[in-house]
């Protein structure tokens, strides 16, 4: 406990750190504030843009996108993975052809999606499901296929039918790899959430950036990033405490408790 | 005549589906009047004429050129930074909560700020694919170094193993495998920020040109080069697999021996 409370200390003791360190670096003159403003003054624009009216709108529309993005592409890339991996045939019939999809970079598609949607959220949502969709599609593949040898027999010998293999079986083994996948692909689903916001224009926090940058507001600018960064870590502590809700029951969570 | 049977499978469940996909988009494109969708030949033939020619050393290499020193800095500078950090527990605690946050800013949310400094030459491309590219390496070296196996560790101490021959032989080989999967995610990023830095204000380079394209109206042209880019992606993951197995070639037979005797 005494060990968990130091990191806790060291921990807010580095943010300040670092937060003191931006704060003298313009102060002193290393970099001139027209290019890096002092921490005290990102935090004022901040504190400004938070009572104005155009902050929120933007992140709720930056999480909407992200969100049915990520819902989307993880429901697909979840039933397909399951049917796939589960017949050998399919699988073996599709994975050349997952090779050569999955690492085509989503970014191809924005001037297609520019033509066919212009500055809307469909557009983005291209984007975002295409990319989090393989992320997702190949990690459930690989946790389909890792069913233990004696589970599978155990379960053959009790003539557990399909979808009772699906559900006791298949399910709880892919489930680590399901929910790492769904932890890469919010990651990657928030980075072209906002690639799509800055170059086909959806609404949302990067359109608000590229505003604000292209108006010279070099402050808010450094606000705007500071708050798309806060998202992306909300997003990272969420699916942790998914993956340690969902995994409780899973050797390598219940290992990690008593440290 | 059986051997022979098996190699026909082999072959009709690697390129079967492949090319039923690319016979329904040919059929299905023959005849279309649709304005971006075009038929297909028309992209192939956009796509010999336009790639294979002098672009592919004035648009492709320089692209190419700016991504392979941004992933290089980017190992240098995440493993080097990933030893340190993961070595000192004090250190880790201190800068966690930073790199989080650093890690969480999606990079392409830094492109307008990285202009600010760094101009709007090469350099900021280069800066821009280092900022999105450093971070699964450096998180990932972090994780590996930190769980060094204990017993092999105490031995290395006994045996007074110290220094580079300890970083290379106990630090570095065991925290191989999660350096790979870094490098792994890092590249992909790396080919989506290679792309949008050059969407703005650039004369050369991939991204560039097929942005110009699709303002232009060029469609069949814009159509080629995403299908480049595909075939880009698909040409980097390969020899990344590649290298893969030339540095990892130990840790996949352990895996697989240990999977086997259990």
């Amino acid at each position: 406990m005494a060990l968990r409370f130091r990191g806790l200390w060291l921990g807010l003791a580095g943010l300040v750190g670092f937060g003191l360190l931006l704060e003298l670096i313009p102060r002193v003159g290393v970099v001139s504030d027209r290019y890096l403003p002092p921490t005290s003054r990102i935090l004022a624009e901040l504190g400004e843009a938070a009572g104005a009216d155009r902050l929120w709108p933007a992140v709720g529309n930056t999480v909407l996108t992200w969100g049915i993005g990520l819902a989307l592409a993880v429901v697909a890339a979840t039933v397909l993975g399951v049917v796939i991996g589960s017949v050998r045939f399919l699988r073996a019939a599709t994975a050349s052809t997952i090779e050569f999809l999955r690492p085509i970079p989503s970014v191809a598609w924005i001037p297609a999606a520019i033509v066919l949607y212009g500055p809307v959220r469909a557009g983005t949502l291209l984007i975002v499901v295409y990319a989090a969709f393989w992320q997702m599609l190949v990690q459930v593949l690989h946790g389909v296929v890792d069913v233990d040898p004696v589970a599978r027999d155990t379960a053959h010998s009790y003539r557990l039918g399909r979808w009772a293999r699906v559900r006791w079986l298949i399910w709880p083994t892919a489930l680590p790899y399901v929910v790492t996948g769904l932890r890469l692909a919010a990651t990657v689903a928030l980075i072209l959430t906002v690639t799509g916001e800055l170059f086909i224009g959806t609404p949302g926090l990067g359109a608000e950036i590229l505003r604000a940058a292209a108006g010279g507001a070099v402050g808010l600018t450094y606000a705007l990033v500071l708050v798309t960064g806060l998202v992306g870590v909300a997003a990272n502590l969420l699916f942790r405490a998914v993956e340690r809700r969902s995994l409780a029951w899973h050797p390598s969570v219940r290992a990690e408790t008593p440290a | 005549m059986r051997v022979l049977g098996i190699v026909a499978g082999r072959i009709g469940l690697l390129f079967g589906l492949p090319a039923i996909l690319v016979a329904i988009w040919w059929l299905a494109s023959a005849d279309s009047e649709h304005f971006l969708f075009r038929p297909l030949p028309d992209i192939l033939v956009a796509f010999r004429e336009t790639w294979l020619g002098p672009r592919l050393v004035e648009d492709l290499l320089p692209s190419l050129s700016r991504l392979a020193q941004g992933y290089a800095a980017s190992l240098v500078l995440g493993i080097g930074a990933g030893v340190l950090i993961g070595s000192s527990r004090t250190l880790r605690a201190l800068v966690e909560p930073v790199l989080e946050l650093l890690r969480a800013i999606p990079p392409p949310a830094l492109i307008p700020l990285i202009g600010l400094f760094a101009g709007i030459g090469d350099t900021r491309r280069i800066v821009i694919i280092i900022a999105g590219c450093v971070w699964p390496i450096l998180l990932n070296t972090v994780e590996g170094v930190r769980a060094v196996d204990e017993v092999l560790a105490d031995t290395c101490r006994s045996y007074r193993v110290r220094g580079l021959s300890r970083l290379r032989h106990l630090v570095l080989r065991s925290a191989s495998p999660q350096i790979m999967t870094g490098a792994r995610q890092a590249l992909a990023i790396g080919i989506i920020l290679m792309v949008i830095s050059e969407l703005q204000r650039t004369d050369r380079g991939i991204g560039y040109t097929v942005e110009q394209f699709q303002t232009s109206f060029r469609y069949p042209e814009m159509w080629s080069g995403v299908l480049l880019l595909g075939l880009l992606g698909v040409a980097l993951s390969l020899l990344f697999r590649l290298a893969d197995r030339e540095i990892l070639g130990w840790y996949h037979g352990l895996r697989a021996t240990q999977k086997e005797s259990r």
